[in-house]
């Protein structure tokens, strides 16, 4: 999953302020600063198991605080429910 | 204290924003059609009126569409428009020094549709979590709140039909206990297939198929109520405050208002509504001789509008008082009907103009009321009464003054 997936998914989600330009830039500004609150964050994790198959639970969501600590938590429940299949 | 109405907001199927909707209702414009949002070809009734070209997107920005019903969408923008009309900067006022009241009868239907629809195709997890709070009645009121940073005591009271009143009522509490401005109001929207069959299930609604001969209240021909969507808000202030901050405008005084709830059905005491009247206008220090008009509840069955009337020549006498229902030309909109009936009230006042009552011919002599008729009618006026019944008991009268 890449930023270009998660921009897309956070806008479908929860809509994106126009001033806000996720990207490199932004990939460390915390989510609270971009204007997603919890839920805003549990409809994206559900949005993401039903695109990608990734699996992160309510209780991991709420403390995942940067675009940059999503991308990697997905890429962690990626790896660990590949290893598990294996 | 007097509280007066500085900013008026409208979301109504015959126009967007109060002037839009007074001139289409003195242009008998009927916003009464076929539902258009989902195939109703296979229900009995057919007709609402409807909000047809409400683009919610243009109004508002996509932060808040993801979290939101049709009907908050509604409720956000007629508060938006009641500010700007009020000309009240929400900035320049202490947080706690604004109340949102509302009223809203059935939620967020189309909403609560959709997820529910997932959660039996898809499963729970498909389901949004914005529905823990998008169903709720409560949600526009905490969306207007949040929106323009509104933290004074705010509420929502349900009420069916007579749930607008009551708020507008209840804001004005709010004022006499130190706060000086409040958005009040209610609005209605529920018109999926889901909301549909529940307003069938009241066996009140209409299934005439002709819009013009669809809701006749007060007429002999009356055959039930066409619902329809939308509604009103209005702000609500403190007069010395709203002179303070230089108020654009006064559209009038809110100067007395009470609810009565009626008897239980088969207790042979008589319904409540009489009783409102009497109350509210003892509430504004009137005698019926001194209320210039009477916007009527307009139930559209037989036995409830020979209710009205009887209430009506009750306190005013036979013919005592002009009456008008200009609901005919949107339906009933619920927590939105008393709301957008005030908003008529203040603009009749304003412009000395009783809006006739659309469709209306046969009214029952018997009825011994001045149903206003044909032509809108030219008067010298003063005072209005606003009236609204909800089904299951629910009286308000509201007494608005220039």
């Amino acid at each position: 999953m890449t930023i270009d997936d998660l921009r897309r998914i956070l806008t479908e989600c929860a809509g994106m302020d126009e001033s806000v330009h996720l990207d490199g830039e932004t990939l460390d500004a915390s989510f609270t600063d971009l204007g997603y609150d919890s839920l805003a964050l549990m409809e994206t994790a559900s949005r993401i198991k039903e695109e990608f198959g990734i699996r992160i639970s309510d209780e991991e969501i709420a403390t995942v605080q940067t675009p940059r600590l999503l991308l990697a938590a997905v890429a962690e429940a990626a790896r660990s429910q590949v290893a598990q299949a294996a | 204290m007097k509280a007066v109405f500085t900013g008026l907001g409208v979301m109504a199927p015959i126009g967007i924003g109060a002037e839009a909707y007074w001139s289409a209702t003195l242009e008998r414009v009927s916003g009464i059609t076929e539902l258009e949002r989902f195939d109703a070809s296979g229900y009995p009734a057919r007709l609402a009126g409807q909000l047809r070209d409400f683009k919610a997107e243009q109004y508002l920005s996509n932060r808040l569409l993801p979290q939101t019903d049709r009907v908050t969408r509604l409720a956000l923008v007629a508060a938006e428009q009641a500010l700007g009309d009020a000309d009240v900067d929400p900035e320049s006022f202490d947080d706690f020094d604004m109340s949102v009241i509302g009223s809203n009868a059935t939620g967020g239907f189309e909403f609560t549709h959709r997820e529910i629809q997932k959660l039996w195709t898809h499963g729970p997890e498909r389901v949004s979590v914005y529905e823990s709070f998008a169903w709720f009645n409560a949600a526009n009121t905490g969306q207007i709140s949040i929106r323009h940073g509104m933290r004074g005591p705010g509420s929502v009271l349900v009420a069916e039909q007579a749930g607008g009143l009551d708020a507008v009522a209840h804001a004005r509490r709010v004022l006499r206990e130190g706060v000086p401005l409040a958005v009040t109001g209610g609005v209605e929207s529920s018109y999926d297939p889901w909301g549909w069959v529940s307003h069938l299930a009241t066996g009140r609604i209409s299934t005439v198929p002709d819009p013009r001969r669809a809701y006749l209240p007060f007429d002999e021909a009356a055959a039930g109520y066409v619902p329809g969507e939308g509604g009103a808000y209005l702000i609500l202030e403190e007069e010395q405050a709203a002179r303070r901050r230089g108020a654009a405008q006064v559209y009038g005084e809110l100067a007395g208002h009470a609810s009565t709830f009626d008897p239980r059905p088969g207790s042979g005491r008589p319904p409540g509504l009489a009783r409102a009247i009497r109350l509210a206008l003892a509430d504004a220090g009137l005698q019926p001789g001194e209320i210039d008009v009477v916007f009527a509840d307009a139930a559209g069955l037989p036995e409830l509008d020979r209710a009205e009337a009887d209430a009506l020549a009750e306190v005013f006498g036979p013919h005592g008082v002009p009456v008008s229902a200009p609901k005919t030309l949107v339906g009933r909109l619920y927590a939105g009907g008393g709301p957008l009936d005030l908003v008529c009230a203040l603009l009749s006042l304003r412009d000395g103009v009783i809006p006739a009552t659309a469709h209306v011919r046969d009214v029952p002599a018997d009825y011994r009321i001045d149903l206003v008729r044909g032509e809108h009618r030219s008067a010298r006026l003063r005072t209005a009464l606003v009236l609204a019944r909800g089904n299951g008991g629910y009286n308000s009268a509201l007494v608005v003054r220039r």
